[in-house]
């Protein structure tokens, strides 16, 4: 076991599968001689050489689609953008031209594609989106969001191995925020599987990403005036865990979903609408979501505060459902 | 700015006037002069006609002999030639029978560069991508017109098993990769497939087309900028048919040639006449060897006429009659044909019976398509996903 950070953990599960597997190789803008805008790949230009390691012109459609043509013939790269949020500008390779290649070609494209997503980092409108819903609502796409160094390492190595296109939407904010005890061997967090970080008898929260450490602060919160939180770590958005959502509801009989994405159409959409037409007869207060306002995320400190989902906020939702 | 109240213009009066009207000058250009400040689109067409009369004599050269093709090559690839002519044919007819699921997208007078580039690789080592005028190329690429069909009518072998439709077909075993309609999305994914094989020690050329309409979308600059930047064996072929649907290239590019954007990216640029099967494989061929011994992607633009709509429902009226005469006089089938009449390669008589064949299997292909069962709906839910699609793991 070593202590790593989040970003660690991605870094590890990348050159683990690197090291294992000739197939895999990385490319993205300034991922080589810089080692990515956040250092995830620093040094491994020295160590897997430039064919492996590849600094693309700025360009996402292209690095996208040059990406889907290697995948084609073989190998299986794993691509970063360098934020989530430049995703748009390869949003057609993405959706219309990866997300039907195995359905309409039936040719494997094991894609990897890293989403540095998330707010608090005052990055503005451009530099801290959760754009997972998108991905999550395109067939032929698999959407992870870890929340742990551990979750980190374990589902980017289940992303490359997988034979399928994930996206890998890795928080910003806890990149360096957060440390934990990792195994320094070889594990997968299997995609499909949500976690329950904490158990709980009174309450459900749903979430996933950073919201999850909120929830945790939340949770510890009320814990104090004897309220009892289980908190569900969905890790991935599709496929979603519906049994660990359907035995949580069952348990606690009061479900309120939280993430950092806008609220409206959000993922969270998706998990309230499947309990409420799988879960009705568990439920003894409506669904309550919690997420961040549906306006582009501001630059100012005290705007973004104001905006983005807290752990204040979903301490009040919390409370409000205990209410219910 | 006041603003006059606008009348419906009157119909064309061309055809009504009579001769003696205007007392023996040339009325015909008066009455045009006068229908262009009435009609913009005719003053389009003018200036379409203009910029295509400028490309015109650097392509015209008579047909010739090529390369490192010899007797069998010149005669396979007006074999070719004769057989997408006839199996797009029979492709309106079954259309017009409604036995095929969607539109019909023909390559009539463009067939020679699908043809003369699909020949010009590798098989089992190279890469195809074909758009959607480039039946032809499957057909060279080593394809089934059997599976065309099928494919076209929805049936269960179509290479896409009625998931996906028209021209838009890969197939695993050939490594030809099906279109997606988002023209030119498939560029960078060709520059990809030439990368991922060179970086496996595979000496494979990846090959894709464009047409005049599609050469103005992003994916054009981002893929011919990143293959150049990698050195990647790529070639590109701008299939310059004039319309993009109906937009004239007048509308569509500033630049005099589509090709005067290779120096641009550090790249040769070469134009070809698009209706000469043997230039066009020729052509092809010193840039996919060129690709294939380390000097890189390549730019070609061939020009041609697109000799029917967009597709099967588009009545084609806004190309000026004369440019469709213009261009009917450089099809691509008589000229090979009378090439392979002149050299000997393939006297009529031999010629008659290659046809007659060519016929007889195209048939036959269209009957076993015929027979091809529709497609199970059983696997339709998984078959998002190869990890939990179990049916074409096996194929």
């Amino acid at each position: 076991m070593a202590v790593m950070t989040y970003i660690e953990g991605i870094s590890a599960g990348l050159r683990e599968e690197m090291r294992r597997d000739p197939r895999v190789y990385i490319m993205g803008e300034d991922v080589g001689i810089y080692g990515g805008a956040f250092k995830v790949t620093k040094g491994f230009l020295d160590e897997f050489g430039p064919d492996r390691v590849y600094d693309t012109p700025l360009a996402e459609s292209a690095i996208m689609g040059v990406g889907i043509g290697c995948a084609l013939t073989g190998l299986r790269p794993v691509i970063e953008f360098q934020f989530a949020d430049f995703i748009t500008s390869a949003f057609n390779q993405v959706v219309n031209n990866l997300g039907t290649m195995y359905y309409r070609s039936n040719m494997p494209c094991p894609v990897t594609i890293r989403c540095p997503s998330g707010a608090n980092v005052h990055g503005g409108p451009f530099h801290s989106q959760n754009p997972e819903t998108w991905f999550v609502h395109t067939p032929g796409l698999k959407v992870v969001a870890p929340s742990t160094p551990y979750d980190a390492k374990g589902l980017i190595v289940a992303a490359i191995q997988d034979d399928d296109p994930v996206l890998y939407f890795e928080h910003k904010f806890l990149y360096r925020r957060i440390k934990e005890d990792v195994p320094e061997e070889s594990f997968i967090v299997p995609i499909g599987k949500a976690d329950l970080k904490r158990e709980g008898s009174d309450l459900s929260v749903v979430c996933y990403g950073a919201a999850v450490h909120l929830a945790l602060e939340a949770a510890d919160k009320l814990q104090q005036e004897g309220i009892s939180v289980e908190v569900l770590d969905m890790r991935s958005l599709y496929p979603y865990d519906k049994e660990a959502i359907a035995r949580t509801v069952k348990k606690t009989g009061r479900v309120l979903i939280a993430h950092e994405d806008f609220l409206t159409a959000g993922c969270g959409a998706e998990f309230a609408a499947f309990i409420g037409q799988e879960c009705f007869e568990m439920l003894d207060a409506p669904v309550i979501r919690a997420a961040s306002m549906d306006v582009p995320f501001p630059f100012s400190s005290v705007l973004e505060e104001h905006m983005v989902l807290t752990t204040a906020k979903v301490e009040s939702a919390l409370r409000k459902l205990a209410q219910f | 700015m006041a603003t006059a109240t606008k009348t419906k213009p009157a119909p064309a009066a061309a055809s009504r006037i009579k001769p003696e009207s205007n007392g023996g000058t040339d009325w015909r250009a008066e009455v045009l002069e006068q229908e262009k400040k009435r009609v913009p689109s005719l003053v389009l067409q003018q200036q379409h006609l203009e910029k295509m009369d400028s490309l015109l004599p650097e392509l015209d050269i008579p047909v010739r002999e090529y390369g490192d093709l010899k007797r069998d090559g010149y005669v396979e690839l007006y074999r070719l030639l004769f057989l997408i002519r006839e199996v797009e044919a029979r492709l309106t007819r079954l259309y017009r029978q409604g036995k095929i699921v969607g539109g019909v997208y023909l390559s009539k007078g463009t067939e020679a560069i699908a043809i003369g580039s699909g020949f010009s690789l590798k098989r089992g080592t190279d890469w195809l991508f074909p758009m959607h005028r480039d039946l032809g190329a499957h057909l060279a690429f080593g394809q089934r017109p059997f599976k065309l069909y099928a494919q076209y009518m929805g049936r269960a072998e179509g290479p896409t098993k009625g998931r996906d439709g028209n021209t838009h077909m890969s197939d695993r075993h050939l490594q030809i990769i099906g279109m997606i309609s988002h023209l030119g999305s498939m560029i960078p994914v060709a520059v990809g497939a030439a990368i991922g094989s060179r970086l496996q020690g595979k000496n494979a050329v990846a090959l894709t087309y464009i047409g005049d309409g599609g050469a103005s979308i992003g994916d054009f600059h981002e893929g011919l900028n990143y293959a150049a930047v990698a050195n990647a064996p790529f070639v590109l072929i701008v299939e310059n048919n004039q319309y993009a649907y109906s937009t004239p290239i007048i509308a569509q590019y500033g630049a005099a040639r589509i090709i005067d954007r290779a120096p641009g990216y550090g790249i040769p640029g070469e134009i070809v006449d698009g209706n000469n099967v043997f230039a066009v494989y020729e052509t092809c061929k010193a840039a996919v060897d060129r690709a294939r011994n380390g000097g890189g992607p390549t730019l070609i633009e061939a020009v041609t006429m697109r000799m029917r709509g967009h597709s099967e429902h588009d009545d084609h009226f806004y190309v000026p009659k004369e440019l469709l005469a213009k261009w009917a006089e450089r099809d691509p089938l008589p000229r090979a044909q009378r090439f392979l009449e002149e050299t000997g390669y393939l006297k009529e008589k031999a010629r008659l019976e290659l046809e007659a064949k060519t016929v007889e299997y195209i048939e036959a292909e269209i009957a076993l398509a015929e027979q091809s069962p529709v497609p199970s709906t059983d696997d339709l839910e998984e078959s998002a996903f190869y990890s939990t699609h179990k049916k074409w793991r096996t194929d």
